[in-house]
């Protein structure tokens, strides 16, 4: 990596040479891609962002803020709030857990137990919905003796929590078990010998060092669990004022063509977005050796 | 027969497997049996009756058509961006860099109605495409549209690490050996690359199949036109039709085992290439 800048003359613009590197693109064809990317970039991503902004301020900021006090709409955020506080803590424990049987022991069908855990990513969220629905739903044989017994899971927050703690399920893990492969178990089994707990072992070695790769999972965690709509529409009910989330209130809002209302709501949602998206990105630049989706071999 | 599990001293073995264990089950494992069994109990006949009729067959070519027009979209221009952001320098490329991952961050919904309004025929570029005799949104340009929203990360974040390791004597020996650049980045570079992108792109796939919120918006949902497969799933629930659903739900969990085979065999196959992926 160091030695790539010395070479690459393209890595430093507005510096006047007249030898291209062998290893380069010839500048038009580099302008050519550069335009290309940017035209796609823009026109793909960062117009619609801009859309969401621009239709939620239609009215000003006065009708965007009304908008977003409403009862409903309060209710819509505590709820996504909510639903974040308890899922994200559960899958941070699970992806802990997970990531600890995995990296820490040898047992067999480990590679099928990463495949389960991997499992939500490349189901549908709303067959996500689906089959909770049909586990825990008032017809199922669990679901009706739960309703019967008072916590009924569908149609209620439980129900919304187990859609999102399913979809944002492999992100804690999947970011935790590469990074602590690579750290391997030297540190830990030095610890243990020196007379350490377990518990003792775990807080002070084992989370220090993953501790950034923890929180970026975390952030990916938090950002998908505010935003999912597929799987959490399915199981809410879409009661207002009690099943709705955030998103699925944007979409009731949008189809009553109430669009400073769902674009307020949806600037709300993409300004939380923007924020975990600034927090990861920081991350990034700071803890890249420590994070997986970054690493260098 | 070696023992289930290897003996050493590291603590808490049990409370791992107990704490993965059980949260796989209650949240991923039982409610994707609960929707096997919900299949098995409606009969496979009956399934396949459900699967066979004209709205759900055309609702299921329908969505994976459009998400294998998506992911190749996606391959191509992913690729590009990687390249772009790893090897060039332009103002603005870090801000550019951190906006690849908004179709990550960015709800479903959100990204939904942006797309619709931007695109529909009295939006910003709706307005331009409509003077062409475009129509997006609406029709099934609107459905591909959305898919290659948020599909576009996976390609450029599974390719660009791979660029960033490319050794550089590589490509200055083939230069060397009188290789012109394109033919250099044809032979050289993409071979290299084409693991990592096959990955993004069986990614974006997955992902595209099952993808619900950011179309349903943007779709139009007309039947046999314009409606995807996880909508009727929708529908079927609405109506309280648990079996229809269950039988659509299943056609669609097997689109997505095949794919996640799909993922594992391309990795097992480049690692074996490359020696690592």
């Amino acid at each position: 990596m160091s030695d790539a800048s010395l070479i690459t003359p393209d890595a430093r613009p507005g510096r006047p040479r007249k030898f291209r590197a062998a290893t380069a693109e010839a500048a038009p064809a580099r302008l050519a891609l550069i335009g290309i990317a940017l035209t796609g970039v823009a026109i793909l991503i960062l117009a619609p962002l801009a859309t969401v902004f621009a239709e939620a301020l239609a009215d000003g900021w006065a009708a965007a803020l009304a908008s977003l006090t409403k009862p409903d709409a309060r209710s819509a955020i505590q709820l996504t709030l909510l639903i974040t506080a308890i899922a994200l803590p559960l899958n941070a424990a699970f992806g802990v857990a997970a990531a600890w049987l995995i990296t820490k022991f040898d047992f067999r069908g480990k590679a099928f137990l990463i495949t389960l855990i991997d499992l939500p990513f490349s189901v549908s969220p709303v067959v996500a919905g689906l089959c909770i629905v049909l586990l825990f739903g008032a017809n199922s044989l669990i679901g009706g003796w739960l309703v019967a017994h008072g916590l009924p899971i569908v149609f209620a927050i439980p129900g919304i929590v187990l859609a999102t703690v399913f979809v944002t399920f492999p992100f804690v893990a999947r970011e935790l078990i590469p990074v602590m492969i690579e750290q391997g178990r030297t540190e830990e089994e030095v610890a243990l010998t020196l007379g350490a707990s377990g518990w003792r072992v775990f807080w002070t070695v084992t989370l220090p060092n993953i501790r950034w790769a923890l929180l970026y999972g975390a952030l990916l965690c938090t950002a998908r669990a505010m935003g999912e709509f597929g799987a959490v529409a399915v199981v809410s009910g879409k009661i207002r004022g009690k099943t709705a989330t955030m998103p699925i209130t944007i979409e009731m809002l949008y189809n009553e063509y109430l669009s400073v209302a769902a674009f307020s709501m949806a600037a709300a949602l993409t300004a939380l977005a923007l924020i975990t998206l600034t927090l990861k990105t920081a991350l990034e630049l700071r803890h890249a050796d420590q994070l997986a989706a970054i690493r260098r071999h | 027969m070696p023992a289930l599990v290897q003996k050493t001293p590291m603590p808490g073995l049990r409370l791992s497997a107990g704490i993965t264990l059980t949260m796989l089950s209650i949240v991923v494992l039982l409610p994707i049996g609960a929707l096997l069994l919900k299949g098995a109990s409606f009969g496979p006949g009956n399934v396949w009756e459900v699967v066979n009729r004209e709205r759900v067959w055309t609702a299921l070519l329908l969505s994976f058509r459009l998400s294998v027009f998506a992911a190749l979209f996606n391959l191509v221009f992913g690729v590009l961006l990687a390249w772009v952001l790893v090897r060039y320098d332009f103002p603005g490329r870090r801000l550019v860099d951190a906006a690849v991952d908004l179709p990550f961050a960015l709800p479903t919904a959100v990204a939904g109605i942006a797309l619709t309004t931007l695109y529909a025929p009295n939006g910003a570029f709706g307005q331009l495409a409509a003077q062409i005799g475009w129509k997006i949104a609406y029709t099934q340009w609107g459905i591909l549209l959305a898919l290659i929203f948020v599909g576009l990360p996976f390609v450029t974040r599974t390719v660009q690490p791979v660029i960033e390791e490319i050794d550089r004597e590589v490509e200055e020996a083939s230069a060397t050996l009188g290789a012109s650049r394109p033919h250099t980045l044809r032979h050289v570079i993409l071979p290299m690359l084409t693991p990592a992108a096959l990955t993004g792109f069986a990614l974006a796939l997955a992902r595209a199949v099952g993808e619900y919120g950011s179309v349903i918006f943007i779709a139009g949902n007309i039947p046999l036109k314009t409606e995807i497969a996880p909508l009727l799933i929708v529908i079927q629930l609405e109506e309280f039709n648990y079996d229809a659903a269950a039988a659509i739900g299943i056609a669609m969990l097997l689109i997505s085992f095949a794919m996640l085979l799909a993922i594992n065999i391309i990795q097992i196959v480049s690692r074996r290439k490359m020696g690592h992926v």
